[in-house]
Formats: C-alpha cells, sequence, structure tokens
C-alpha cells in the first residue's frame, strides 16, 4: 500500500463525515430513546476512525491508540449508564418515547 | 471496500425496522471498524473496540431491548411506512455531503509539533497519559454510583 498521507485522508475524511451526518439525522428523527443511543454510537464510532486515522497519518499511533482506548472505556460507561436511566423511564411512564416524558413540562 | 461496507451497515442501522436488527448492525459496523484499524496498524485499540464495542455494548443493548416491551405488528407496520417518508433522503444526503467533503479537502502541510514520540502504547498509556486514566478511574466510579442508584430506586418500587 504505496499511498500519500494526502491520499489516505482525502479516502477517509468523507466516509466519517457521512457517519457523522447519518448519526446526527438518526438522533435528529427517532423519537425512540433506544434508537438515540444507537446514534450516538454511531456518531463515536466515527470519532474513534477520524482519531485512528489521524495518528497514521502524522505517525504517532501510539497516542491514537491510548486515545481510542479511553474513549472507548468512557463510551461504554455512557451506555451502561444511559440504558440504566431508558430502563427507568420505562417502569415509570410506560414507553420509550420522548414524547411522553414530560412531567417537568411547564 | 470495507468503506463501502460500513456506511452500508450504518445505513442499516438506521433503516431496521426491530431494534434487535439496528444493534446487531452496530455490531457489525464495530467489526468492519476494527478491521479497518488493523489495516491502520494499531492492533491493540483494535481489539478494545472488537471486544467492548461489537461484544460489550451489544449486549447492553440487547439487554435493555429485553427489558422493554415489544412493539406490536400494528407499530411495526406502522413504523415500516413512516420509515421511508422519515429516512429517504438519508442516503442521498449522505453521497452528497461525502462528495462534497471529498472535493473540498485541499493539500494542507502535516508537518505537526513532535510532542510525544513514543512508539509503544502501553509507556503512552501509563507514563505520558497518566491523567486519562484517572479521569477513566473517575468515570469508572460515577457510572457505578449511577447504576447501583437507579437499580436501587427501581427495587424499593
Amino acid at each position: 500500500m504505496n499511498m500519500t498521507n494526502m491520499e489516505i485522508l482525502k479516502i477517509f475524511i468523507p466516509f466519517v463525515v457521512m457517519l457523522i451526518i447519518i448519526g446526527f439525522y438518526y438522533i435528529l428523527l427517532t423519537r425512540n430513546l433506544i434508537r438515540i443511543l444507537l446514534g450516538l454510537e454511531i456518531i463515536t464510532k466515527a470519532a474513534i476512525l477520524s482519531i485512528i486515522v489521524a495518528g497514521y497519518v502524522t505517525n504517532n499511533m501510539a497516542l491514537a491508540q491510548s486515545l481510542v482506548i479511553v474513549i472507548i472505556i468512557i463510551e461504554v460507561f455512557v451506555i451502561a449508564v444511559a440504558a440504566g436511566v431508558i430502563i427507568h423511564i420505562y417502569k415509570q411512564t410506560g414507553s420509550v418515547d420522548v414524547s411522553n416524558i414530560r412531567n417537568l413540562r411547564g | 471496500m470495507l468503506l463501502i461496507i460500513l456506511i452500508v451497515t450504518a445505513l442499516m442501522v438506521v433503516f431496521s425496522s426491530r431494534m434487535l436488527i439496528g444493534a446487531i448492525s452496530l455490531a457489525l459496523t464495530s467489526i468492519i471498524i476494527t478491521i479497518l484499524m488493523f489495516k491502520l496498524n494499531s492492533p491493540l485499540a483494535a481489539v478494545f473496540e472488537l471486544s467492548i464495542c461489537a461484544g460489550l455494548i451489544t449486549v447492553i443493548f440487547i439487554t435493555t431491548i429485553s427489558f422493554v416491551k415489544p412493539s406490536t405488528e400494528d407499530e411495526l407496520i406502522e413504523f415500516r411506512k413512516l420509515r421511508f417518508k422519515k429516512y429517504i433522503y438519508l442516503p442521498f444526503l449522505v453521497a452528497v455531503a461525502g462528495y462534497l467533503v471529498s472535493v473540498a479537502i485541499k493539500p494542507i502541510s502535516l508537518k505537526l509539533p513532535e510532542i510525544i514520540q513514543e512508539t509503544n502504547v502501553r509507556n503512552v498509556l501509563w507514563d505520558l497519559r497518566q491523567v486519562d486514566l484517572l479521569g477513566q478511574a473517575i468515570v469508572l466510579l460515577i457510572g457505578v454510583f449511577g447504576i447501583v442508584v437507579l437499580f436501587k430506586e427501581g427495587r424499593k418500587k
């Protein structure tokens, strides 16, 4: 694989942007809380991929890998706590629809 | 090729009518990112991605979905009707955005200040980025605390 750094960036960055757009579009249009979490996951994957590509291009893989490991571990806790909150909301309201969570409505 | 499959699996997450299929498609996305990481010379992060993102997070999602009441057939039919209305523009939007970004990228000089020239991941993680590890430990404690509080309250009721 004899590609220059610029060629690698040109290949990867459009796909990273596509992943981010898919995630944001999904979060904005869905009303299901679990689906919102799925969208968040897609955006995180785009971030991870972009960090790895940046590390590869700047020849600094060790730093990129350590950053990705930190991101992955924090992502797991975010998902675990969010899943706990979703189950709790389901027990309270009987649905996972965002429009049903109106307890604090003014 | 792998990148195109990556986008297709991400679109599968969006278009899946059942959330279980969406969670499994997300695991597929993780697996493809793992292969890309191996190709980009970062095996340690790839192992983390495969074991945690494709394994643990999928398990968490499936557990959450199984806790929640499954949607009825009517809801599924309604969702199938609505999803094409909602998400029909997404593939076009994604394709246009990808094309625009690939056109807009201009050559830049990639000479960054060389701050860290360590090649061993373990040295970077344990010696140079100790604050990150401290942050991880704090996040771990807060996460465990949050989950304990949530489920304790649920048990009382």
